[in-house]
């Protein structure tokens, strides 16, 4: 029998960064799609970086970020008494920064996405931007809500790189099932390592494939004009 | 009741297939007035109905209605859509896809409000039977009555319709005319279209605004403004000229009004001034025409 501790520290993870993900991301995207500000395409950038940065470069540095003996981890150890490296706190922030292009960039293009007449019919007819967003702009773009919940919760559940750094592989605190895989194989128990591999590959294949078959049936039921 | 006009004054930068074109223009309306905005395409007719509803800031400008001031950059005032006194029907009409003819009514109420108003807005615009459709599955002229009613739960200070009847075949058109014209008088209406269909304008408007090159060329009824002069006839047909041909001494003009071709005699006089795809009015003062009603 495998040692689920790491499998549930995996999407404890995960639903934790989702969350919070998709509570920051949609004002944000919402805030990328319709500011006039010049300067957002620096913005996109910055959020999108870590689609192409290497995990290990995002988790060196939060590493030295994070570190009690210096900057902004001397701080917050210091004043609210939070140590964020190898902890479960400083796997989510972690998490939160790596996995943000997978829950920004599908909403963003969902609004983005939508004929401009749905909101400006929905200002004519004296709705606030908060109104707009809530009632009528996220529940036509349920099928890009849904992929990058997904998305998201996929991603930080397959992580490798950045919790390595971060975290420290401590069994019961920051050893999630990824890296739990990575110390079968080191210690040659293929046999374990496949049944954590398993378990991960059957999850995400069907937490994609329920998202393609939802997303199917909503464009199909309701089409944009 | 409120008789102070609709002041507006605008000045923005248009970008055409020509280059740039300043649209420059002031008019006044009386309250109740169907005015149609006419013009070419990429003249600014949409434009200057969405500045009037706050979806777009001119460079200058100046827009009071009922006594209240939406726009005055001036003295930097701007009121936001959402607190403009509005209806504004979309070329695309603009139905949210996720709720219903009867939901998307009630939307537009305000906090609080009675929903008799939707009540009557559903019988008004015979939409009984669709209201628990979606928009996707109404046809073009069933989304435009929804989006037609919608506009107007608000009771807008000013109803605009941006060529809401474009896309809908000559039979469709003239009965979604008619929800108009009923709109507008039922609920006192004060209605801003935009249209370049001649029988559309005259059956609807109460005044015409021409727009040329960014410009108000000319504004006033219907006849003033397309016929050079005025015909006091007994038999009005408006049309475009779909032919023109020799015939012995005289010329046949056939010109097509809605779905029907009307065949006109011309002296070669007459036919000077006339081309193929001009926008016409075929009047009689002499003959009484006959009327035969016509059963769909």
């Amino acid at each position: 029998m495998i040692d689920l501790e790491p499998l549930w520290l995996s999407l404890r993870l995960s639903f934790v960064t989702t969350a919070i993900l998709l509570v920051i991301s949609i004002p944000l995207a919402s805030w990328l799609a319709y500011s006039r500000f010049r300067l957002k395409v620096v913005v996109e950038a910055i959020i999108s970086l870590p689609l192409v940065l290497p995990p290990s470069v995002l988790g060196f540095y939060l590493l030295l970020a994070f570190s009690p003996s210096r900057g902004l981890g001397k701080f917050l150890e210091q004043t609210l008494d939070l140590r964020l490296v190898f902890s479960f706190p400083g796997l989510v922030i972690g998490s939160l920064i790596y996995s943000l292009p997978f829950m920004v960039n599908p909403i963003l293009s969902g609004l983005k996405g939508l004929p401009p007449s749905l909101k400006e019919a929905s200002s004519t007819l004296g709705k606030s931007g908060f109104t707009t967003l809530v009632k009528v702009l996220l529940p036509n773009i349920r099928p890009s809500l849904l992929t990058g919940i997904v998305l998201s919760f996929a991603h930080t559940i397959g992580e490798f790189g950045v919790v390595m750094m971060i975290g420290g592989n401590l069994p019961g605190r920051t050893r999630v099932a990824s890296l739990a895989i990575y110390d079968e194989v080191q210690a040659m128990h293929y046999r374990t390592a496949n049944r954590y591999a398993l378990l991960l590959f059957a999850f995400s294949f069907l937490l994609l494939l329920s998202v393609y078959l939802i997303n199917h049936r909503f464009s199909k039921a309701n089409p944009l004009p | 009741m409120n008789s102070t006009p609709i002041k507006f004054r605008a000045l923005k930068m248009l970008q055409t297939s020509d280059g740039r074109l300043p649209l420059d223009l002031s008019f006044e309306l009386e309250k109740g007035r169907l005015l149609t905005i006419y013009g070419r395409s990429g003249a600014g007719k949409t434009t200057i109905l969405r500045i009037l509803a706050g979806l777009t800031d001119p460079e200058e400008g100046f827009i009071e209605v009922e006594s209240e001031t939406w726009l005055d950059t001036r003295t930097s005032v701007n009121l936001p859509a959402r607190r403009r006194s509005v209806g504004f029907v979309f070329q695309d009409f603009a139905l949210f896809p996720h709720l219903t003819v009867r939901e998307n009514l009630v939307f537009a109420l305000q906090k609080g409000e009675d929903q008799r108003l939707v009540e009557d807005l559903i019988e008004l615009m015979e939409l009984g039977q669709l209201q628990k459709s979606r928009p996707a599955q109404l046809s073009g002229g069933q989304q435009q009555r929804v989006a037609l009613a919608r506009a107007i739960v608000r009771k807008p200070g000013l109803l605009l319709l941006d060529e809401p009847l474009s896309a809908l075949d000559d039979e469709m058109r003239f009965k979604l005319q008619d929800c108009i014209l009923k709109a507008h008088r039922h609920y006192h209406l004060t209605t801003i279209l935009v249209s370049h269909h001649l029988p559309e304008i005259f059956r609807l408007s109460d005044e015409v605004l021409c727009l040329e090159n960014g410009k108000v060329q000319r504004q006033g009824k219907p006849s003033e403004i397309f016929l050079e002069q005025n015909i006091s006839g007994k038999f009005k047909v408006t049309g475009e000229i779909v032919e023109i041909i020799p015939a012995d001494i005289v010329f046949i003009v056939s010109v097509l009004s809605a779905n029907t071709i009307v065949k006109v005699i011309a002296t070669a006089e007459e036919v000077k001034g006339l081309r193929t795809g001009q926008k016409v009015m075929v009047a009689s003062k002499a003959f009484n025409p006959v009327i035969l009603p016509i059963i769909y």
